[in-house]
């Protein structure tokens, strides 16, 4: 069983760091995994993805060209990848932020009102934790405990009340 | 018999290679007389540089490396920090230090490396045989300009020893001259405060030492003496530009 | 064995250096390696360590020049136009027989070219880069994992051999995490560096480090001198993976980042049923020629995927010796090949075959 997730959105709402999570999840569940970043002279605005492998068996390419999960939480993004997703993959949208439908009928299609949430409840940049939550709802990848464990790991010692921050918000993705 | 007068022990026995009348000699003789009374040859490393003193290696007793082309205060920098007890020093030309080694020499002032660099400054690169340096004067007749140095076109001679005082890294930078018998005590009181600065942990220092280039220049070596004193004192004054010991009185 | 963590392999790079004995490290921003320079700059404070951040790729080099020849384990980071730079060095370095790792996370080029991942620098690692005769040897690892190993590695050969080493990757092994743990890093191997500058405390004759001989009698002596320990390395230091080539039909080949490309083609293809093995060179130079030579004797033909317009192939080229066809695929200026790419073209050449 393989999962290839493309995150993807501007940078500053957190793409690189919900990959993270997911990779810290996968090293504590005891799986193989890659998590490769784009990288490029924009710091914040710019486009930000990031790819994250979750395997049982070791990762051959880390570039992923054909997700089964697409996690897109801006408009241009799900525009560039909204295709490559295979048949039967699940497209999760921000679509607080996005004001179209997907195109596709072949895929699950997870809409989530992440970055009004966010704004409502915690802060806009937290959005990448409802959409976290939204993912684990829909794929059943990993459970909310097993997350908390990749959260422990992917948030710096020095921010540890952060840890039940994130959570709490990625549970209200769980639940919506 | 008593002995009046003999060679450094920081200097080997290897014959210099250097043309009669050339300064280099004296000024590898300050620098080892130095090392001697500091009673650090055995603790100093040098960096020798490209240029007429390219096999500087061979004539320090003390360990040497030879460096790329401008590139001394790099590989000092570098041997400085594996060992900071030890006491390095580079010795430069005016091609070495001033044209392809400006940033090196600019940025081991300013990060006040504690090191001490030996400049001599000829006004032309001797060891290719004669080419316009950026130190040459203007109007200077070299292999490279022929028609004496035309500051519109071929630009203006940089002050290293003014330039650098600018900047706060380093604790002594002075220009002496090899002219005369006052002039090169005083050159030689020169390179040992910049090695006791570093030995004080006060870090960079820099001598100038004006120094002549009889063959280059197409002048006998007394001739070559009297051109230093005419033409490039007065272009480039001795003193001392920059002491922190001076600023912290 | 420890627990694994997840690491960048621009950071693996800096903890294997570290846990090699490293401790002077002189560094230059640049993209995609720029992780690396932190990481040390935030650890060798702590640990007594030198970081230093040089005024250019060219004073770097001399720094390590310095370091080196004065008997530190010292290491420098850069990418392709910054390499270039720091080739004069590196020609001195090698000239003087100091060892020294050399990190290069290869980037696309000429010129500036851009940031994202290339390979078109092989021929600048493998055949030069600088002037005279002289080589790295050079690793490309294609796993953070193996990024660990190999620093090590390098540091070892390179005291071993005197000859400077080199960490050969590209922006996406610098930059993508994988698990990784600390367990196979090997002990630093300690040597006699009588011949470093360390002062002689008047109790020895002065060391020299230099690359100038002014008669050509001793300059030709040193060369064939370091060529013997070359020849040495070339028989004892060739390294590679290789898989499913006995049987092989068409043997791919790649190394770094397109080899992960290729064993996710190879897999599909294998499970199509055609036969194709691979051959991945770790070593660069030396590069692997023993299993080509061995692999040629079987197979009907060899295709080289590189991030180049064609740079390693002539490698292969030399070590199939005529023995059958060597095909090559690349894409280049920062495009990643993919593995459909790949499996057209082997099916192509697999079509030609029968």
């Amino acid at each position: 069983m393989t999962d290839n997730i493309i995150i993807t959105g501007f940078g500053g709402q957190g793409i690189l760091f919900a990959g993270k999570i997911l990779a810290y999840t996968a090293l504590v569940k005891g799986k193989k995994l890659s998590w490769l970043p784009s990288y490029g002279p924009e710091m914040r605005g710019g486009a930000a993805n990031c790819h994250v492998i979750v395997s049982d068996e070791p990762v051959g390419s880390p570039i992923i060209i054909t997700p089964n999960i697409l996690i897109s939480m801006n408009k241009p993004s799900l525009d560039k990848f909204e295709n490559d997703v295979v048949p039967g993959g699940t497209i999760i949208y921000d679509k607080t932020l996005i004001d179209r439908e997907i195109k596709r009928d072949d895929v699950k299609v997870v809409a989530v009102d992440a970055t009004g949430i966010a704004a409502r409840e915690a802060k806009a940049n937290m959005a990448n934790m409802i959409m976290l939550g939204a993912l684990l709802k829909s794929t059943g990848i990993f459970t909310l405990e097993e997350i908390r464990a990749g959260v422990e790991k992917a948030v710096p010692p020095t921010k540890k009340d952060l840890i039940d921050y994130n959570m709490k918000l990625i549970e209200r993705g769980y639940n919506l | 018999m008593a002995i009046v007068f003999k060679k450094p022990h920081a200097l080997t026995d290897a014959p210099f290679h250097y043309c009669p009348g050339c300064t280099h000699g004296i000024c590898h003789r300050l620098v080892a007389e130095v090392l001697d009374e500091l009673g650090i040859e055995g603790n100093a490393i040098g960096v020798a540089p490209v240029g007429c003193a390219v096999m500087a290696y061979d004539y320090f007793n003390c360990d040497m490396q030879e460096a790329a082309h401008g590139r001394a205060p790099a590989v000092a920098t570098g041997i400085k920090r594996v060992h900071p007890d030890k006491v390095v020093f580079t010795y430069q030309g005016d091609g070495d230090l001033a044209a392809i080694g400006t940033a090196e020499t600019v940025h081991s002032a300013a990060r006040g490396e504690n090191i001490t660099i030996i400049f001599i400054n000829n006004t032309i690169y001797g060891m290719t045989g004669g080419q316009m340096a950026p130190t040459t004067l203007p109007g200077q007749v070299t292999q490279t300009s022929p028609y004496g140095r035309d500051i519109k076109t071929q630009g203006n001679p940089i002050r290293i020893s003014e330039m650098l005082s600018t900047l706060d890294g380093p604790s002594y930078i002075a220009r002496v001259a090899l002219d005369t018998v006052p002039n090169i005590k005083k050159a030689k009181a020169a390179i040992k405060k910049a090695f006791q600065n570093q030995i004080d942990g006060k870090g960079f220092s820099l001598v100038e030492v004006l120094s002549t280039c009889p063959t280059n220049w197409g002048l006998s070596p007394a001739e070559a003496i009297k051109r230093l004193q005419k033409d490039m004192i007065p272009y480039y004054p001795l003193g001392v530009y920059k002491d922190i010991d001076d600023e912290n009185k | 064995m420890s627990e694994k963590v997840l690491m960048k392999g621009n950071e693996a790079i800096g903890e294997a250096a570290i846990r090699s004995g490293c401790r002077h490290f002189f560094g230059y921003p640049i993209t995609p390696q720029t992780e690396l320079s932190a990481y040390m700059a935030k650890k060798m404070p702590k640990i007594g360590g030198v970081f230093l951040q040089a005024e250019s790729e060219v004073a770097a080099i001399n720094m390590v020049y310095g370091a080196a020849g004065a008997g530190a384990r010292a290491m420098t980071s850069s990418s392709s136009p910054g390499i270039s730079l720091k080739s004069e060095g590196i020609s001195y370095i090698a000239g003087a027989d100091l060892p020294c790792v050399i990190v290069d996370i290869v980037r696309g080029g000429p010129g500036l070219g851009g940031i994202q991942p290339a390979q078109s620098d092989y021929f600048q690692v493998t055949k030069g880069g600088g002037h005279g005769d002289y080589h790295l040897i050079v690793y490309a690892p294609n796993s953070v994992q193996e990024i660990v190993s190999l620093t090590a590695d390098a540091f070892n050969k390179s005291e071993e051999y005197r000859v400077p080493a080199m960490i050969l990757g590209d922006g996406t092994l610098g930059q993508m995490m994988e698990p990784v743990d600390f367990d196979s890093v090997p002990e630093p191997i300690t040597t006699n560096k009588d011949w470093a500058t360390t002062g002689t405390g008047l109790k020895r004759e002065h060391n020299i480090i230099n690359s100038l001989y002014l008669s050509p009698e001793a300059l030709e002596k040193t060369i064939i001198e370091r060529q013997k320990r070359y020849d040495i390395i070339k028989e004892k230091e060739q390294r590679y993976e290789a898989h499913d080539i006995e049987d092989a039909d068409i043997v791919v080949t790649a190394y770094g980042t397109t080899s992960r490309v290729v064993e996710s083609a190879v897999k599909t293809l294998r499970e199509e049923g055609l036969k194709v093995g691979v051959i991945r060179p770790i070593t660069l130079w030396p590069f692997p020629v023993k299993v080509f030579a061995e692999a040629a004797n079987t197979a009907k033909a060899f295709l080289s995927v590189e991030m180049s317009m064609g740079q390693m192939v002539e490698d292969v080229k030399i070590a199939v010796n005529g023995k059958a066809p060597v095909y090559f695929f690349g894409r280049t200026g920062g495009i990643i090949p993919t593995p459909q790419e790949i499996i057209e073209e082997v099916r192509k050449i697999a079509g030609g075959l029968k």
